[in-house]
């Protein structure tokens, strides 16, 4: 295999990593609500954005309307549900694990077993003398691109100085004169949007089901566990910690390898490193600083 | 700290879940099962699908199957001149549900025969209930193959049947080098070996295989490897929605002139009306029935068409589908010929060798032997438009292997065990 096609594995399964996290690390990490129905929230950016596909629209529009279909339903979740259990973890757990039952349920009511899927656009481009399929590259850039925007979204504005003084301390920043409950919400819903994303994208390359969020579940679980407290840092150092395992391990041995690979990466990660990898960057970021 | 509370709220949701799907299931049972089944002044036929979960696809189809069945053998004056019951349970594609729901068949609504299971894990997780209570399983699914039990009829299409003439067929055409990916339980691993088996006694060579994990969507290390093999046919035993992504990820990976090769897609799950084409193109699969048959026989026409009339919003009928109807309508011949609905006597006439139907697929007759169905295999290719053509048609094609290989009769005593050709 070419240096390329090794670049390409890894880019890959780091890219699914990230865009099936990051959702759920910004919820989680801002909010401290564990998601539950975050699979669900990409399966419904899966449905928008193939049933807009399959209206004749262009693909971008399908997917930025995947995403909008999923902050919507973000933002009424949040409205009826989710802003009654703010600071909530436990019981937040079995609302959204409810509501990712509904979901899936409801959607099986709704469009049946199955739906007919959208394929993928672009076509494959000839790289070092073996072909890649573009669409899979373009998702890497992407997710790339999401997370330099989420990075600024909360360092450079001023709904990210609130949304972090809030996680901080939420009564300082409340006597400070934040929002809180709103910051909450506008973060919830961005979460959701992040989830419908995800699905989006993945849309073309899966097969719709309303089942199809397990794909993401476990995937997403490991990668937050394993980044730690901070949403973004944390998502990005894991997902390429746990992407050059699953890679490797699933292109030298079989897939099924690489499935192992990742979980056993993910309990020595939590056992060496219990705070993630934003506990260990802010480690020895205070030692350096002494 | 929050981090270490999500893994522990992780540990206990999950066994919270198992635990109160456990519970809520037990009134989930819509079947109309009256209680007094001492009269027996009906004929109860118990079955046993998945309508909702992963497996959901195939279930609904043999559910809806079942039912066409009943109402067929009613509208012709039901069995021994009493009208037949279907008592249904839906088993939410989970393997627990299949052993609560069967006892309950047996226990509660004493049915006098079972019809169901599509995953070869929900049959053994209720083959041994059924051979201790004495009960009758009838296994209308495409499976691995090897179960010999004195209780369990199989009827679906078997690796002697579909997978030897879907290599034998390709290696017809010119093509040496085969490539395996399947899904990664006793299904996928014994077909490989059979796929294997076939191609290596068959003067082919096997390019190299693969298991993937089942629930995964993502494929392309597995690409990789197949480019780096670079075989002439890829067969792939592929289950579950999941999986069925392999195809659009493949195709768009750019690998030209490898000609595909399946026994469970298309012909399951009418996977060429969900993915678009030409992700399937130029695909070949065994099987026995594809709804698509329509325009190839009379029969199968008539069939498709009484389907459409009743399930008119149904995504389709295929081979599982159809073998469900034809297992039940093999049972009540038996039944008839016996006379009676006690397992022992119906057990007795279905060894007989003389139970056979002209289903929608064909002539099938059930072997006395192992228990297994003589039936007919078509080769069907899938075109770039996702249409179906029937390429050939292999006649009553045997499930000889328990028989001529393993020496096992049935009728003659019975091992109640599941053989695979790993164990060899």
């Amino acid at each position: 295999m070419s240096l390329f096609g090794i670049l390409y594995q890894f880019s890959d399964s780091f890219t699914f990593l990230i865009l099936a996290a990051l959702g759920l690390a910004i919820i989680f990490g801002m909010m401290g609500i564990i998601n539950l129905a975050q699979g669900e929230f990409i399966m419904v950016g899966a449905y928008a954005t193939t049933i807009i596909i399959n209206q004749g629209f262009p693909y971008p529009v399908g997917i930025l309307g995947g995403a909008l279909a999923a902050a919507l339903l973000g933002f009424v979740m949040d409205r009826l549900i989710i802003s009654h259990l703010y600071q909530r973890v436990l019981d937040s757990v079995v609302a959204t694990w409810g509501i990712s039952l509904v979901l899936s349920e409801g959607m099986l009511q709704l469009f049946g077993p199955s739906m007919q899927s959208v394929s993928m656009p672009l076509g494959s481009v000839s790289i070092d003398g073996s072909k890649y399929s573009v669409y899979k590259l373009l998702l890497t850039l992407l997710a790339i691109g999401v997370v330099i925007l989420i990075y600024l979204l909360f360092t450079k504005t001023e709904f990210g100085r609130k949304a972090r003084a809030t996680m901080q301390s939420r009564d300082i920043s409340e006597s400070l004169g934040v929002n809180t409950k709103a910051v909450y919400s506008e973060t919830f819903v961005i979460g959701s949007a992040l989830a419908g994303l995800t699905g989006a994208l993945y849309a073309p390359t899966m097969t719709i089901t309303p089942t199809m969020g397990n794909n993401f579940m476990v995937q997403s679980f490991v990668t937050v566990m394993c980044g730690g407290a901070n949403p973004i840092l944390g998502s990005v150092l894991s997902g390429g910690v746990l992407g050059l395992v699953n890679s490797t391990l699933s292109v030298t041995i079989s897939a099924f390898f690489g499935k192992i690979g990742l979980l056993i990466i993910t309990i020595i990660i939590i056992r060496v490193l219990p705070t993630g990898f934003t506990g260990l960057i802010e480690k020895t970021g205070a030692r350096r600083r002494r | 700290m929050r981090w270490k509370n999500l893994l522990g709220v992780l540990l206990a949701t999950s066994m919270v879940a198992g635990s109160l799907v456990g519970c809520g299931s037990a009134n989930s049972a819509l079947g109309g099962g009256s209680a007094d089944a001492a009269e027996k002044d009906t004929i109860k036929i118990g079955s046993l699908e998945d309508w909702t979960g992963d497996y959901a696809t195939i279930g609904i189809q043999k559910y809806h199957a079942a039912e066409l069945a009943v109402e067929e053998l009613n509208k012709n004056g039901g069995l021994l001149g009493k009208e037949v019951e279907l008592v249904a349970y839906d088993c939410q594609s989970d393997t627990t549900k299949y052993q609560e729901f069967c006892k309950k068949l047996v226990q509660d609504d004493q049915v006098d025969v079972i019809m169901g299971c599509m995953s070869s894990a929900c049959r053994e997780a209720i083959r041994p209930y059924i051979e201790e209570n004495n009960a009758l399983l009838f296994y209308n699914n495409q499976y691995e193959g090897g179960v010999a039990s004195h209780n369990v009829f199989c009827t679906g299409t078997i690796p002697e049947q579909n997978c030897e003439v879907l290599v034998k067929e390709l290696l017809d055409q010119g093509n040496t080098s085969f490539y395996t990916i399947a899904a990664d339980y006793n299904f996928g691993q014994i077909m490989t070996q059979w796929v294997d088996k076939t191609v290596v006694e068959n003067g082919g060579v096997v390019a190299g295989e693969e298991f993937i994990p089942l629930g995964t969507s993502q494929f392309e290390s597995t690409i990789q490897k197949i480019k780096d093999a670079d075989p002439d046919v890829l067969v792939c035993e592929l289950v579950g929605t999941a999986q069925a992504s392999f195809y659009e990820q493949f195709l768009k990976s750019g690998i030209e002139d490898i000609t595909m090769a399946s026994t469970v897609q298309i012909v399951q799950s009418y996977d060429h009306k969900t993915i678009t084409a030409p992700a399937l193109g130029n695909m070949y699969v065994t099987g026995g029935f594809v709804e698509e048959m329509a325009d190839y026989s009379d029969a199968a026409k008539e069939f498709v068409d009484m389907w459409r009339a009743k399930y008119p919003e149904e995504g389709g009928v295929y081979m599982e589908g159809e073998i469900e109807y034809t297992g039940i309508m093999l049972w009540a011949k038996a039944v008839e010929k016996a006379g009676t609905t006690e397992v022992e006597a119906v057990i007795d006439a279905l060894e007989s060798g003389e139970i056979s139907v002209e289903s929608a697929a064909g002539t099938v007759t059930i072997d006395g032997a192992t228990h297994h169905a003589i039936k007919d295999i078509f080769l069907i290719l899938c075109d770039e438009n996702h249409e179906l053509h029937v390429e050939n048609e292999i006649d009553a094609v045997e499930p000889y292997w328990l028989r001529d290989e393993l020496k096992i009769d049935l009728r003659v005593e019975s091992p109640n065990k599941q053989y695979t050709p790993i164990d060899e």
